[in-house]
């Protein structure tokens, strides 16, 4: 045989095998999808109630599909910025943000809005940069790192390991950090006068929480300029239109005077030997729409996001229930439900909590008292992660990113080297310390509130903006340490 | 991480296994050392790391010569401006 007649049967047989592989890869799409589909029809066979946890399910599972199309992470949004100057997600996020804003007014003003404001302090900024230090060692944020373990990244899935045990151990913490809390938060979560079986005086986070920030102010855009946010006015102009809306033009105009202008400007003038305001205003637009796969991922989500809320609301209504706790006990579920028959069911995209509360009820089988609590005990409950609305959210999150790589060939299992188990554990567990602090994640305090015009959002963002910096100042330092040898070698 | 010269003006950089913000960084940090015409063919299985150094040789202006993905690796050869 010539040696062309054996390359091509060579060639031949490569795209045979690699034809094989995707095939199988989209086999295995499929498999992911009819078992989702099976549970909810399953479910819902067994009795009705179980499509309120289907719809967590399907959302979750969009969510997992437009995360990873669209390699959508918010960790990436500024550090991409400080590290190598990439403004795309920086672009996508506020687009996800100001459509989902646009929907959500919709919504608040129907009346059909699940959302509540959390309190407005420092403490919002100050969790956000905690939580933004740990994504970029983590190498994700929260959503993020559930659609790159959908990939096959167990770095991935490490990190979310870590932000759950963090998070479980952290906000049932008692004994020494009793000596941490100042005793004006002591008496003010004494004073709060909570059930004996929760003993807020107890447990350095149950003091913070009812403590310091019960006490913070809870603001929107739409109440500060004295307007109801269930209001036209107040939906639409105060927390879309100046709470959204603005900043996010203004963040948008800064990251492209910082990071985009330069580079378009000298391909313009390259091309036309000067460039005039209408370029300014090409090099703007162009940036927005810069990259295809993030700009589309950020609408879906925006139009999603809000989607989730009135569905759930719908089906509350339908049901005449308030919160899951209630359908969880018709169902025959009633253990790990809060003292007030509650458990966490937020009725939109929420990734930390969830995550704590299945290590929460792994501990409490092993005997840990964990119930004892503010935020297991009192409000979110650790319901059976198989019946918890919020846990299913999350797991079709990973099969629905699974799904999408999957069918782009892009699904690679990868084990984590030390280096990367290490500092996704480190990343993991500052981030579900910011998490508790900050009261949710970069979806649940960043993404949500500041959709919704809560204050709050913006100043987690800030500080989650800090954050990025400082870890990306360290992983500047890191790595140009590790290849000052290789470089050295290379005569370089 | 490997970082090496195959040829005169040529390198590798090997950063599989690596995810966010590990390969940009190393990829910025490599074009920033080689030569204006050097090629650098950097190898990695992060997707998202993709889009952040597509994106970056937009900025730059380094040349993205050949893109090759398969079973979710990435090589790609990049002409440093």
């Amino acid at each position: 045989m010539s040696t062309t007649a054996i390359d091509i049967a060579t060639t031949e047989a490569s795209n045979s095998a690699l034809e094989k592989d995707l095939r199988k890869k989209r086999y295995w799409a499929y498999g992911v999808t009819v078992f989702f589909a099976l549970i909810s029809i399953g479910t819902f066979l067994y009795s009705e109630y179980y499509i309120y946890l289907s719809v967590y399910l399907w959302f979750g599972f969009i969510y997992g599909m437009c995360l990873q199309y669209g390699r959508f992470c918010f960790s990436s949004a500024f550090r991409d910025l400080f590290a190598v100057g990439v403004p795309r997600m920086a672009v996508g996020i506020m687009i996800a943000t100001v459509l989902f804003a646009a929907v959500s007014a919709f919504i608040t003003s129907t009346g059909l809005s699940t959302f509540h404001a959390a309190p407005t302090s420092i403490h919002a900024f100050i969790a956000g940069l905690i939580f933004g230090v740990g994504m970029v060692f983590a190498g994700g944020c929260a959503s993020g790192s559930l659609y790159k373990t959908g990939e096959g990244n167990m770095s991935a899935l490490l990190v979310i390991l870590s932000i759950s045990v963090t998070q479980a151990l952290f906000a049932d913490m008692a004994g020494w950090t009793n000596a941490l809390v100042p005793d004006a938060w002591h008496e003010s979560a004494v004073a709060k006068g909570l059930p004996d079986t929760i003993n807020a005086g107890d447990g350095w986070v149950d003091q913070y929480l009812a403590g310091y920030v019960w006490n913070q102010p809870v603001l929107t855009f739409a109440t500060l300029f004295g307007m109801s946010d269930e209001s036209i006015a107040g939906a639409f102009l105060g927390n879309m239109l100046v709470g959204v809306l603005f900043p996010a033009a203004l963040l948008l105009v800064i990251v492209y005077f910082g990071w985009s202008r330069r580079a378009f400007l000298r391909r313009r003038v390259k091309e036309k030997g000067h460039s005039t305001f209408r370029d300014e205003l090409a090099g703007y637009w162009a940036m927005i729409t810069a990259n295809r796969r993030t700009a589309i991922a950020g609408l879906l989500l925006g139009i999603f996001c809000g989607l989730q809320m009135l569905v759930t609301q719908g089906l509350r209504v339908k049901f005449g229930i308030q919160n899951a706790g209630t359908l969880l006990e018709r169902l025959g579920f009633d253990y790990g439900i809060s003292i007030n028959n509650t458990v966490f069911d937020p009725g939109y995209w929420y990734v930390t909590t969830q995550e704590a509360q299945w290590v929460g009820w792994v501990f409490n089988k092993f005997g840990a008292d964990n119930m004892d609590n503010i935020y297991f005990g009192f409000v979110n409950g650790i319901p059976n992660p198989a019946v918890n609305p919020a846990d299913w959210m999350s797991l079709a999150l990973i099969g629905g990113a699974a799904v999408m790589a999957l069918l782009h060939n892009e699904f690679k299992f990868k084990k984590p080297t030390l280096e990367l188990a290490v500092w996704a554990m480190i990343g993991g567990a500052l981030m579900g310390i910011g998490s508790r602090l900050g009261l949710g994640c970069n979806v649940g305090a960043f993404f949500v509130r500041v959709a919704q015009g809560d204050t709050s959002g913006w100043l987690f963002g800030l500080g989650m903006i800090g954050g990025a910096y400082i870890g990306v100042k360290f992983f500047n330092w890191w790595t140009e340490r590790r290849m000052a040898k290789e470089f050295a070698s290379c005569d370089l | 991480m490997k970082f090496e010269k195959r040829d005169d003006g040529v390198y590798v950089l090997d950063v599989k296994g690596y995810v966010c913000p590990h390969p940009q960084i190393y990829t910025k940090k490599a074009l920033s050392k080689v030569q204006p015409g050097d090629v650098v063919e950097v190898i990695f299985d992060n997707p998202s790391s993709g889009e952040s150094i597509a994106a970056m040789c937009e900025t730059t202006g380094d040349e993205i010569l050949t893109k090759k993905h398969d079973g979710g690796q990435f090589v790609w050869d990049i002409e440093k401006a």
